[in-house]
């Protein structure tokens, strides 16, 4: 069995993060790590790895990304992913979901030559961006069936169940592999990288492709290619200070309630 | 107004590689979930979870880490500093844990064991689930472990081991016991190690209670009552003191990183308590006297830092030598404890307290000061490097 894990090098959200003067996230001056929502979709497949007993899987782990997102790479494989792929090339920056997805569905069926991809996991979102639409356009390009928001998975042989948390219920879905899957926050503590693990990922194979290596045309991908476009951005401003009421004549109660009318709270 | 970590003021990550950072960050997020918020409560019950801690440290790989095979990580040297460092700054106890088991017990049988030692004991202490201890102190011969009285004496084919071991890390929660002894060989007293199975009828590991260090650690005495072993529990390797000493030669490396870490974690509170603390109107780190304590204090820690890697490079290339170990371990914790002092003060009386780690790091350095080698051994050491004198007697 083979896993492909999607694994995005995102900006450390506890340092200051920045927008270059296109709009687009700062990836460069800004140090960077595995998207810590990725991490589970690492510990899923490694799960299913440790559980597949006398079987061999194998964990792919795969970046589309600058330079540095090969760091996304080798967290996943010190963690105990067996290989990894980085897919760059300056065309890429600023790619919009719909090209990303794009490059990943080239980089997963490439990946599927050497031996089908019987699962793609994927977190439930990047940390960055938020976005969530990544696996639901991958499935549609891969022509795979899709499930999101997994919290629970199982399989037996070519069949999965998967526990999916919504917002008003809880569904248990049964699929037959090969799908694409994202998987939440919830699935299960990511394991730390342990030291074996990291002298380990020093010998495991990395292979670097460009848009060229895909087949994918450069002018499909990218800023210039981006179906919209961040057109200004400019930092919150600041919190200011609310407004306090004191009560001093007894007319406390009738401020706070002209104050929740005016705010159409009552 | 936050400002830059001693540390990062001396650019030392910019000395360490990815697989480095990626080990010392391991660890140090193991300490700061794992390890910190219990470390007050264990060292003022002065209990120690070991076999908890022992197979959680052998899951992340760091006990034996520097190791090769037998389940060992095989990292460099450095990267087991680096470690070391990031398990003092929860508690030197849990470094003395971890010192004991790789650097003394585990490198004993790795460096000076057979086969059968290496295969029966080394894959489950790196896993965490066997403890080693190392018998080298008694009562009466301390810095001077030549003097032992502990006795191996032949019965047949077995060695029947009489004595008593002092100051012993890890000694009552111990699977096995690597004890050193006198030997007669040809009517000569030769010192030989021994692999003993705490389960061996003759051992037991009283405890050692009432510490005003090193709370957070189990020491024990050893008492050895004519235990009697196999032929086979000799370390063939190992003749004479040069045994002992090589092993003490790692975990003094080990304690060159580890000192430094108590005595960051003592200046990166004293730094944040002194920009809350308002004292005459004002933060007590814009005060010049303060930041004077501060400055100090990183200025140390930082060449302490520059001094352990640099030991670690040439330990890495196989050319570290015992004096230079010396350089290291008797610098780093003399200064640690200095830095712990110092920052205690900033801290006013809250730095007396359970609530901040000073005086806690303070009282640990006494023990790391006297242990591995007093401050006055070291000295002798260098000097006798220096000088071409040996002054030890
Ligand atoms: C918490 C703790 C844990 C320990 N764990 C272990 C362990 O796991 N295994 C183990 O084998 N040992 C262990 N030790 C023992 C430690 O290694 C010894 O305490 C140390 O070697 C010093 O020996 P001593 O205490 O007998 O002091 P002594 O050797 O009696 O020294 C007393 C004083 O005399 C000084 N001195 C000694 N010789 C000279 C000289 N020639 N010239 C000038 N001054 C001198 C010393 O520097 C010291 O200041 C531990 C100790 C402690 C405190």
């Amino acid at each position: 069995m083979k896993i492909v894990v999607l694994v995005k090098y995102v900006p450390d959200a506890t340092a200051d993060r920045q927008f270059e003067s296109d709009h687009t996230v700062d990836r460069a001056g800004v140090p960077g790590l595995l998207s810590e929502l990725d991490e589970y979709a690492v510990e899923q497949a490694l799960q299913l790895k440790e559980k597949a007993e006398g079987e061999d899987v194998e964990v792919v782990a795969l970046t589309v990304g600058p330079e540095a997102a090969a760091e996304a790479v080798k967290k996943a494989l010190q963690m105990g992913a067996d290989s990894g792929v980085h897919v760059t090339d300056e065309a890429i920056a600023g790619s919009d979901y719909l090209a990303t997805s794009q490059v990943l569905a080239a980089a997963v069926r490439k990946v599927g030559e050497s031996g089908a991809v019987d699962l793609v996991l994927c977190g439930m979102a990047s940390t960055d961006a938020s976005g969530s639409v990544v696996p639901a356009m991958l499935a549609e390009r891969l022509d795979l069936p899709q499930v999101t928001l997994g919290s629970v998975i199982e399989r037996q042989g070519d069949q999965v169940r998967i526990k999916r948390d919504g917002d008003t219920s809880t569904e248990v879905i049964g699929a037959t592999l090969p799908i694409v899957l994202s998987v939440t926050d919830q699935s299960g503590e990511a394991r730390y990288p342990s030291f074996k693990g990291i002298m380990a990922a020093k010998k495991k194979p990395v292979e670097t492709w460009s848009l060229a290596d895909l087949g994918v045309d450069a002018g499909e991908v990218g800023l210039d290619a981006a179906w919209s476009k961040v057109e200004a951005a400019e930092a919150r401003p600041p919190r200011t200070q609310g407004e306090i009421v004191t009560d001093e004549d007894g007319s406390g109660a009738t401020a706070l309630v002209d104050f929740l009318a005016s705010k159409k709270f009552i | 107004m936050t400002g830059r970590s001693p540390f990062e003021l001396f650019a030392v990550d910019t000395l360490l590689d990815d697989e480095e950072r990626a080990m010392r960050d391991a660890v140090r997020r193991f300490v700061d979930e794992r390890v910190r918020p219990e470390v007050g409560g264990w060292y003022e019950a002065a209990s120690l979870p070991v076999r908890e801690l022992a197979t959680e440290l052998g899951d992340l790989g760091v006990l034996g880490m520097h190791l090769e095979g037998y389940g060992c990580a095989g990292t460099s040297a450095t990267a087991y500093g680096l470690a070391c460092l990031e398990l003092e700054a929860g508690d030197s106890g849990l470094r003395s844990l971890v010192s004991v088991q790789g650097s003394l017990a585990m490198y004993a049988l790795h460096r000076w064991g057979s086969e059968e030692h290496k295969q029966e004991w080394l894959p489950r202490m790196a896993a965490g689930e066997a403890i080693g201890c190392f018998g080298l102190t008694e009562p009466d011969a301390g810095s001077d472990p030549g003097s032992m009285r502990t006795r191996a004496r032949r019965d047949g084919d077995d060695w029947v081991l009489s004595g008593t071991k002092m100051w012993i890390t890890n000694g009552s929660v111990a699977d096995v016991a690597v004890v050193w002894a006198q030997t007669e060989v040809d009517g000569r007293d030769r010192v030989r190690g021994f692999v003993v199975p705490t389960d061996t009828p003759g051992f037991s590991a009283p405890e050692i209670t009432r510490k005003m260090s090193l709370r957070a650690s189990v020491t024990s005495e050893l008492v050895l009552d004519g235990a009697r072993l196999p032929a086979s529990a000799m370390l063939p390797e190992a003749d004479g003191l040069a045994g002992p000493l090589s092993c003490l030669g790692e975990a003094r490396f080990g304690i060159v990183f580890g000192a430094l870490g108590a005595a960051r974690d003592c200046l990166e509170v004293a730094l944040a308590y002194a920009e809350e603390r308002q004292v005459f109107g004002r933060s007590l780190s814009a005060y010049q006297l303060t930041q004077a304590k501060l400055a100090d204090c990183s200025l140390e820690l930082g060449k302490g830092m520059l001094l352990a890697l640099h030991l670690g490079r040439l330990k890495d290339a196989g050319r570290l030598r015992p004096e230079q170990v010396s350089l290291g371990k008797l610098n780093n914790v003399r200064e640690a404890l200095a830095v712990a002092r110092e920052c205690r003060t900033v801290l006013g009386a809250a730095g007396i307290t359970q609530e901040y780690p000073m005086m806690r790091h303070a009282n640990n350095l006494e023990s790391v000061l006297t242990y591995e080698g007093t401050s006055e051994v070291h000295q002798l050491v260098i000097g006798q490097a220096l000088t071409g004198h040996s002054a030890f007697r």
